[in-house]
């Protein structure tokens, strides 16, 4: 049984690397065919000195900030108090935070735009800035599920409950177990979940749309609707800043074994 | 809570517990104000939108009850997109789960060195996340009219694909487009599952006569099953409610059930507002399903991979 | 009736050899225990007779065929692991079954070959339950069950009792040799237990290194080591230093005592050993061999008395049998301990 199926191994693996670097290929290579009859990174000039491309772009990276700000700001200070003082909440809280996983997207944008129009309590919708926070929120929403999982894990992994309490028996105050304790043991945790909401909002399509935001995504559609060669230099564009977020995760994630293991 | 009782109980020496004491004349609204920002954010955020749509389905505009809406949804231009959404979600989970568990497999029985596994599982959970617009826009130019595929097919081979009837942006197309992040997300899911196979049963079935395939048949998917289900129904749930992938691939053409969502919400185009409430519900529902079905599977499958 | 033979068995794993020139003829219902500590190559040699390994090179002969061009499934060998491994998903009756259903045999045939097996084992009634559901000892039993359900000729064990308590260790491998017995089944069994090895072995083979340092019935390893390494891996051994003053008649001074073991030797300094029991308290005809010694620890074990001693530099072990009028001597006592010569090994380097 030696030979045979290691064949049949690489066969199917060399098969699946071919799916998945083919596309990635193709969308280089059509990328660079602006021009007619030779390569160039025309596609990608005319993109960038885009000021479409610069506004909903930064727009864009400007939501994703926030939602980052708010989501690290709402999650974790929950995952620590649901850890410390209500461990038996924390399967209700799980189940909330999975919900979004359940859920489609445009369910929830379809409910913000119901709940919170102009003739609402809550008239959200009815202004820009209104929709914009209605945007940062829905996208903070979104990342939950991931904020939620990298931050609660980071907290299992120190186990802050007996690291508090040793702490408090010591004497130190509520601020310097926070900020010289727990804050720079789940720093790797947070960056974690940061990168990863970041990939989520830059590229985040139904919720921008829906609720006719200036964002970076209704803006690759139209582009894709509109020209020839831009989008895929958009796409090379927008992969890239998903493999750099990915790569910082990687990154974050092993220096914080580094600081393990150093203990 | 449990701390100042167990301490009563235990401790011989009645040592000064300071905290305990005073905490104990008003504990609840202390403790349960810390959580107050998360669920006020995920009840205004993500509960009451969902909810209200739930109920929606089941008002009329002037609020009172009614089936009306879920009969509403018996009409072909909704009975219609239902069946192409459960179709292509049927086909790409199907699809995903199959060609993700050669594939895991390959890398982690397979008996390929050791660093590709770690290397796959890296690519697949960045793969797993390249979904939407970008993706669309790389399998345009991969296998659209001018794709790089296309073009070398017609120019090296001399095969039209086009004339083979292949086109991209279709049914057909789409569920390739979607295999992009299905398979990723079994490989990663699977993985785990394909480890807890102990390496001595293989070897036990051997020696006792069977096959390779007689082993897979007989002990290691049955082993597996409830892993490959459960994964089964999240990659469903997954290719149902993804939206954005299609609206850039396919546009308006291929009529999902997300698709059709969008398009009453931008501009109510089935003359009925409350429909979209009552296909969003039947997507939850759906959805909901589905995702059920995961975790009661995964946890079973955990039971026996022990 | 020679059935299985081993010649020349080499296995390398890139450079390191981890088998070297492995040689064992084994007879036809014979019970063979590999024995040795972890890293000395007594699994991959039972992994190359069952077929997951490949040899580097060498015969493996069974029954007259060379097996090593075939696959593990075409050896007709029953397998016991260390891990049970035990199929999940089905129930004791239908793991059991496995081979036979593998093989194509009939449904009425297989469920009374498992009955039979199942009584064999002891555990006739537990059929339909499932292995999570069995300790450890009955998913051994069960493993063995499967293993000769289907009429091998020959059986291996890997460490099949290494995984369990002690008590159940003793009646699962006496349990174990008495099917083999009746079955009269060839079985080779690896274990780094000497006293599993000793207690249910018809020969055994010790291992270090990748070599056999020696094949022998049990009597005869441990009573006649062939190697220093044999001497003390099997049961205790006590070492004393000894010059030789008269190389022709084999006379050693130990200590300030001579005595003559009768047998020519090479001059210079000399390791002698013998075994505990063989090291009796007080002085005796036919031990001439008397050492001044001081008790250090006496550990009653009931049936044996294990004393500790030491005389000058020597530490002894002792063991005494137990005897009611006999109290056991206390620390601190001061004893002659008398040793006959010709329980004296000599160990080579």
């Amino acid at each position: 049984m030696m030979g045979s199926p290691r064949f049949w191994s690489w066969a199917a693996l060399v098969a699946g690397l071919l799916y998945f670097f083919l596309p990635l290929v193709g969308m280089f290579e059509f990328s660079l065919r602006a021009r007619r009859g030779e390569y160039s990174f025309q596609a990608y000039t005319n993109v960038l000195s885009d000021p479409q491309f610069r506004d909903t772009f930064l727009y864009s990276v400007t939501v994703a900030l926030f939602t980052i700000v708010l989501g690290v700001l709402i999650v974790a200070p929950t995952a620590f108090w649901v850890r410390l003082k209500l461990p038996k909440l924390r399967p209700v809280i799980e189940f909330i935070t999975l919900l979004p996983l359940v859920i489609p997207p445009i369910v929830i944008v379809f409910g913000y735009i119901r709940l919170y129009n102009t003739s609402s309590w809550l008239p959200l919708t009815g202004t820009a800035f209104g929709t914009n926070l209605l945007l940062i929120f829905g996208y903070a929403t979104l990342a939950l599920p991931y904020m939620y999982r990298a931050v609660d894990t980071g907290l299992r992994t120190i186990d802050v409950a007996t690291l508090t309490e040793a702490a408090q028996s010591m004497g130190a105050s509520w601020f310097t177990i926070i900020t010289k304790l727990i804050l720079p043991n789940i720093l790797s945790a947070i960056l974690s979940g940061a990168f990863l909401t970041f990939a989520i909002v830059i590229g985040e399509y139904v919720f921008a749309a829906l609720l006719n935001r200036p964002a970076f995504g209704p803006y690759m559609v139209w582009m894709g609707g509109n020209k020839a060669y831009e989008p895929a230099a958009l796409a090379v564009i927008a992969f890239g800043i998903t493999w750099a977020c990915m790569g910082v995760i990687q990154l974050a994630t092993r220096l914080s074994r580094h600081n393990r293991v150093q203990r | 809570m449990t701390d100042a009782t167990l301490a009563d109980t235990v401790a011989p020496t009645p040592q000064t517990a300071p905290a305990p004491r005073p905490r104990r004349a008003n504990p609840l609204p202390l403790k349960w104000l810390g959580v107050a920002p998360f669920m006020i954010f995920a009840l205004l955020f993500l509960i009451l939108p969902t909810i209200h749509i739930v109920l929606g389905a089941f008002q009329t505009p002037e609020g009172d009850f009614t089936l009306r809406n879920l009969q509403g949804l018996g009409v072909p231009q909704v009975v219609r997109p239902f069946m192409l959404s459960i179709k292509l979600s049927l086909l790409t989970a199907g699809l995903g789960c199959l060609i993700g568990l050669v594939i895991a497999a390959a890398v982690t029985k397979g008996g390929l060195p050791g660093w590709i596994r770690d290397a796959m599982l890296t690519f697949s959970g960045v793969a797993s996340n390249f979904a939407g617009v970008p993706l669309a826009f790389a399998f345009i130019a991969t296998l659209g009219r001018l794709g790089l595929i296309t073009v070398v097919l017609k120019e090296v081979f001399g095969i039209n694909l086009a004339a083979t009837g292949f086109n991209l942006i279709s049914f057909l197309g789409l569920t390739l487009t979607y295999l992009y992040f299905q398979i990723p997300l079994m490989i990663l899911i699977i993985t785990p599952a394909l480890d807890g196979l102990k390496r001595e049963w293989r070897e036990a079935a051997e020696i006792l006569g069977a096959s390779g395939s007689q082993y897979w048949r007989m002990v290691a998917l049955p082993v597996l099953w409830p892993s490959l289900l459960g994964t089964f129904a999240l990659l469903f749930a997954n290719s149902f409610g993804a939206v954005a992938t299609a609206m850039a691939l396919t546009g308006s053409s291929l009529s999902i059930v997300p698709i059709i969502l969008f398009a009453q919400i931008r501009g109510d185009v089935l003359q009925d507002p409350h429909l979209g409430y009552a296909i969003a519900f039947g997507m939850i529902v759906i959805t909901g399903i589905a995702n059920l079905v995961y975790i009661v599977l995964r946890t079973r499958a955990e039971k026996w991979i022990k | 009736m020679d059935f299985l033979k081993i010649e020349h068995l080499e296995k390398s794993f890139g450079t390191t050899r981890v088998v070297k020139d492995f040689d064992l003829t084994i007879r036809k219902g014979e019970f063979v225990s590999l024995l040795g500590p972890s890293g000395c190559g007594k699994t991959t040699v039972l992994r190359m007779v069952a077929g997951f390994e490949t040899p580097s090179s060498g015969a493996i002969v069974i029954d007259g065929k060379d097996v090593v061009g075939l696959r593990p499934n075409q050896r007709n060998i029953g397998m016991v692991f260390q891990a049970y491994a035990l199929f999940p998903n089905l129930t004791v009756a239908e793991n059991v079954a496995f081979g036979l259903k593998v093989k194509g045999v009939g449904k009425d045939e297989r469920e009374a070959r498992v009955q039979e097996m199942l009584a064999m084992i002891g555990l006739p009634d537990l059929g339909a339950r499932y292995p999570f559901q069995l300790s450890g000892g009955q998913q051994q039993r069960v493993a063995l069950a499967r293993a000769l359900a289907i009429k091998p000729h020959v059986l291996l064990l890997d460490e099949p009792l290494s995984a369990l308590d002690a008590k159940i260790r003793v009646s699962l491998r006496t349990q174990i040799r008495e099917i083999q017995r009746e079955l009269q089944i060839t079985t080779i069994f690896v274990t780094h237990d000497q006293e599993e090895a000793l207690s249910i072995s018809d020969r055994i083979v010790v291992m270090n290194g990748g070599v056999a340092e020696q094949v022998g019935a049990p009597f005869e390893i441990y009573n006649r080591p062939a190697t220093r390494f044999v001497a003390q891996f099997v049961g205790t051994l006590n070492l004393i230093e000894a010059d030789v003053i008269a190389p022709e008649t084999g006379t050693v001074r130990i200590g300030t005592t001579e005595i003559s073991l009768g047998r020519p030797l090479k001059p210079g300094r000399v390791t002698l050993a013998c075994r505990p029991e063989a090291v009796s308290l007080g002085a005796a005809e036919g031990r001439p061999l008397v050492l001044h010694a001081e008790i250090g620890e006496v550990h009653f074990l009931g049936a044996v008395i294990r004393v500790q001693a030491r005389a000058g530099r020597t530490a002894l072990s002792l063991d005494t049998f137990n005897r009611p009028d006999t109290p056991p001597p206390s620390a601190g006592d001061k004893v002659q301990v008398s040793i006959s010569p010709a329980d004296l090994l000599v160990l080579e380097a």
